[in-house]
């Protein structure tokens, strides 16, 4: 047992970072550093996966044969620890982490051709169709039917919760395909064209004045059956199997540790009555290292999700724990970071932190955007399975309750 | 001891709770984007109510009532979720004319009474932590007149005050309760900027700077060096103000979040009858009573003069931070989905509370002070 970084590691790491000093371009690092939620604007995130796909750097998570890089599990960790540090805005998700390894794991031979380089390119940008107005955290009960009629499907329903539906080409989603048996059993797994008729897209305006979310709405919406991934009913095995390609695939840690660092900095420059910085507030210290103490200790929980999955082994229960700790700790992050700036955070410029926009920041760059990363933060425990359901699969699944 | 409302009491909050539910556009102000000037109509009818006159003595033409009475129209401004502009204009402005000398009383107050008047307190500056004594901006003496240089930040309704109160300098260092002075400005002056934003929550405000501005020695309010203490009274009158609208905001969080758990089905139950929601709606349940209990607690020691008055304050102050957290947190992820969007109130509600905590200080400041108290 040991914490040597192999010397490879460490060249890697040089490399990154020479890479992402020449490669990120002023417009890319402002969406970088005015980014707010897991989704970054969509023109800078996109002009940013060009370069990296340039570089082939897109999905380094991949298998080499379809786009992937081949590092190593740590190869993997430094690349993003590095892009976190950098402020690179988050590549949108939808494509590369979700829709991405769904096709290379169960699409057809055509299905994989047409569509894995589109992704990884930027060509189409992906949304996802699960969550439905009466199917959230159950999301087996959802209700859009798909009904079978010749070479396609034709499919009637809602979807809600569309991140970027907005501006996607392409939606993956699921949808009933038999109302019998258990819900499970009836769900098939669909790609579609967003505009393909019948299909309506509704903005949901959030807490942030974002309209990052939408309503999908289905008119008889045909969809070619060569369309669908996996076998009719089975969509759940597909959804299924997104969720173990996904196991130790996301750290939290090293973001949260930048951002805390970042929290720092800010609170240094915060002048108390008693005419020291905030940072030296006893009080503020305290808070702010409990939350360090923590991330470190996240850090370690995913260092040995990622060694266990070095050496071939099933991280198991440990997998479970992460999304519930690091969305938990990124809300506390973005807590601290709106009580380090006090009123300053209450100054509400969303036009501001709109790249390009022309509403000019009244206070410090850092001030603009603690309060929406504060109100964004809040869906994280809610989305991709709440962290309700998800403290349920461990008390199942782990504890055996 | 006696925590029941007066009979005169009691009317004031049935006709706030009637007017508030009855003529209050809650909705169009909530999904008003722009800033927008006091909506005439609204701040009238504020007048007519006699709401504006409240706090102030019957021989300045107000009602003479108590933080009582403010308490109870709090409560329910909070509750309706009001954005407009009444801790500002008569709790923040009012406080300190209502201790400002007689000719400055008779000046202002009827005007702000009769609704013809909105003011500002300018307290908070750029990276420095609130606090009153944490005043930076400078007020120099040059031949009888002052000369104010800075920059002020957050000034609540600064965008729309007649009259804005400049907490300033003129001699001590940040951090020093003395050399605070008051300044009565009127915003047209030379050397005057004012940049509005809006808030968080949907209210508004400015910032000011302002570049040799030249005030003669009547824009004083209290004596040269003396604003500390009648300042850091009304900002105590403010946090009450706040607790009392956070008790009213945190009820209708409470009772739309179990409203929402007994009809919302997933996994083919109400959601509500889930243990581990069930016991959350519980704890925000006695976080809000608690935050109730404070209220008074603050409110009663204040109006009594206890000698742990200020402490009591702090605590609430704390409390609406704490609680508020908790209990509009908790609204919103059992509100899954829906508690992250624009359309329904609680989200409106979250972000009022949530500023709430920024104004004034926070909970950890106020906590230190309780402990130093």
């Amino acid at each position: 047992m040991d914490l040597q970084v192999p010397e490879q590691e460490r060249h890697f790491r040089e490399e990154v970072r020479a890479f992402l000093d020449e490669s990120l371009t002023p417009d890319i690092l402002e969406a970088g550093r005015r980014t707010t939620s897991v989704f970054a604007p969509v023109k800078e995130a996109m002009a940013w996966q060009r370069i990296l796909h340039k570089k082939g750097w897109a999905a380094p998570h991949w298998p080499k044969e379809y786009g992937g890089t081949g590092w190593s599990v740590g190869q993997r960790a430094v690349f993003a620890e590095e892009l976190v540090r950098a402020e690179a805005p988050p590549l949108i998700p939808m494509g590369l982490q979700m829709c991405g390894p769904c096709l290379i794991g169960f699409g057809t031979e055509e299905q994989k051709a047409h569509y894995l380089p589109r992704i990884l390119s930027g060509e189409d940008l992906w949304c996802q169709g699960y969550s439905e107005p009466g199917a959230g955290s159950d999301l087996a009960s959802l209700n859009t039917f798909a009904e079978s009629d010749g070479d396609d499907y034709v499919i009637n329903g809602t979807k809600i919760w569309t991140t970027y539906a907005h501006h996607a080409n392409r939606m993956f989603l699921l949808v009933r395909t038999r109302r019998d048996g258990k819900p499970q059993a009836g769900i098939t797994f669909l790609l579609l064209d967003m505009d393909t008729p019948g299909i309506t897209v509704e903005p949901i305006v959030g807490l942030d004045e974002v309209p990052e979310q939408c309503q999908v709405f289905f008119d008889n919406v045909r969809v070619p059956k060569r369309n669908r991934v996996g076998g009719e009913n089975d969509g759940w095995t597909v959804a299924k199997y997104l969720l173990t390609f996904e196991r130790g695939g996301q750290d939290y840690a090293p973001a949260l540790g930048v951002q805390l660092q970042r929290l720092k900095q800010i609170a240094a420059r915060q002048t108390t009555a008693g005419g020291g910085s905030l940072r030296d507030d006893p009080v503020w210290a305290h808070k702010v290292a409990a939350c360090e103490s923590e991330v470190l200790a996240l850090s370690f929980t995913e260092k040995r999700i990622k060694s266990a999955l070095s050496a071939g082994k099933d991280p198991g229960a440990l997998s479970s724990m992460t999304k519930i700790l690091g969305t938990e700790l990124q809300q506390r992050v973005t807590e601290l970071g709106i009580e380090t700036l006090g009123s300053q955070a209450l100054v509400w410029q969303p036009q501001a932190l709109v790249p390009g926009g022309d509403d000019e920041p009244l206070g410090p760059e850092y001030a603009l955007t603690s309060m929406a990363a504060y109100l964004n933060a809040r869906a994280c425990s809610i989305y991709g399975g709440s962290n309700e359901v998800q403290r349920g699969i461990i008390a199942k699944a782990v504890l055996g309750l | 001891m006696n925590f029941s409302l007066s009979d005169e009491q009691q009317m004031l909050a049935d006709s706030a709770r009637r007017f508030v539910q009855g003529q209050y556009h809650a909705e169009a102000h909530r999904n008003n984007k722009a800033l927008t000037p006091v909506d005439p109509t609204l701040w009238r009818q504020f007048a007519e109510l006699g709401w504006l006159a409240l706090p102030f003595d019957e021989d300045d033409g107000g009602l003479g009532a108590g933080l009582v009475e403010t308490m109870v129209l709090m409560e329910e401004l909070g509750r309706g979720g009001v954005i407009a502009p009444y801790l500002a204009t008569v709790v923040l402005g009012g406080g300190v004319l209502r201790r400002a000398d007689a000719a400055c009383r008779a000046r202002y107050l009827p005007d702000l009474v009769a609704g013809e008047l909105q003011l500002a307190l300018a307290v908070d500056e750029q990276e420095r932590v609130f606090a009153p004594e944490n005043t930076a901006l400078q007020a120099r003496e040059e031949g009888g007149d002052f000369v104010l240089s800075g920059r002020k930040i957050l000034v609540l309704n600064g965008d729309q005050a007649d009259r804005i109160l400049v907490l300033a300098r003129t001699s001590g260092e940040p951090g020093d309760q003395h050399g605070l002075s008051l300044f009565l400005l009127d915003p047209h002056s030379q050397g005057v900027t004012l940049a509005p934003h809006r808030l968080v929550d949907g209210h508004q405000a400015a910032q000011l700077r302002l570049d040799a501005v030249r005030l003669s020695a009547n824009a004083l309010i209290f004596q040269k060096g003396a604003a500390f203490a009648p300042v850091r009274e009304v900002l105590d009158e403010a946090v009450l103000a706040l607790g009392a609208e956070a008790v009213g905001a945190l009820t209708v969080l409470l009772n739309d979040t179990v409203e929402y758990s007994k009809t919302r089905k997933q996994f083919g139950v109400p959601i509500g009858h889930f243990q581990v929601l069930q016991h959350r709606m519980a704890g925000m349940f006695m976080a809000l009573e608690q935050t109730r209990s404070l209220l008074l607690a603050a409110t009663l020691k204040t109006l009594e003069g206890h000698d742990d008055a200020r402490q009591a304050v702090h605590a609430l102050k704390a409390q609406i931070g704490r609680a508020g957290r908790h209990i509009a947190q908790e609204a919103v992820q059992i509100h899954g989905g829906m508690g992250m969007t624009d359309e329904l109130a609680v989200g409106h509600y979250f972000k009022r509370i949530t500023a709430m905590d920024g104004l004034f200080g926070g909970a950890d400041q106020h906590l230190a002070a309780f402990a130093r108290a």
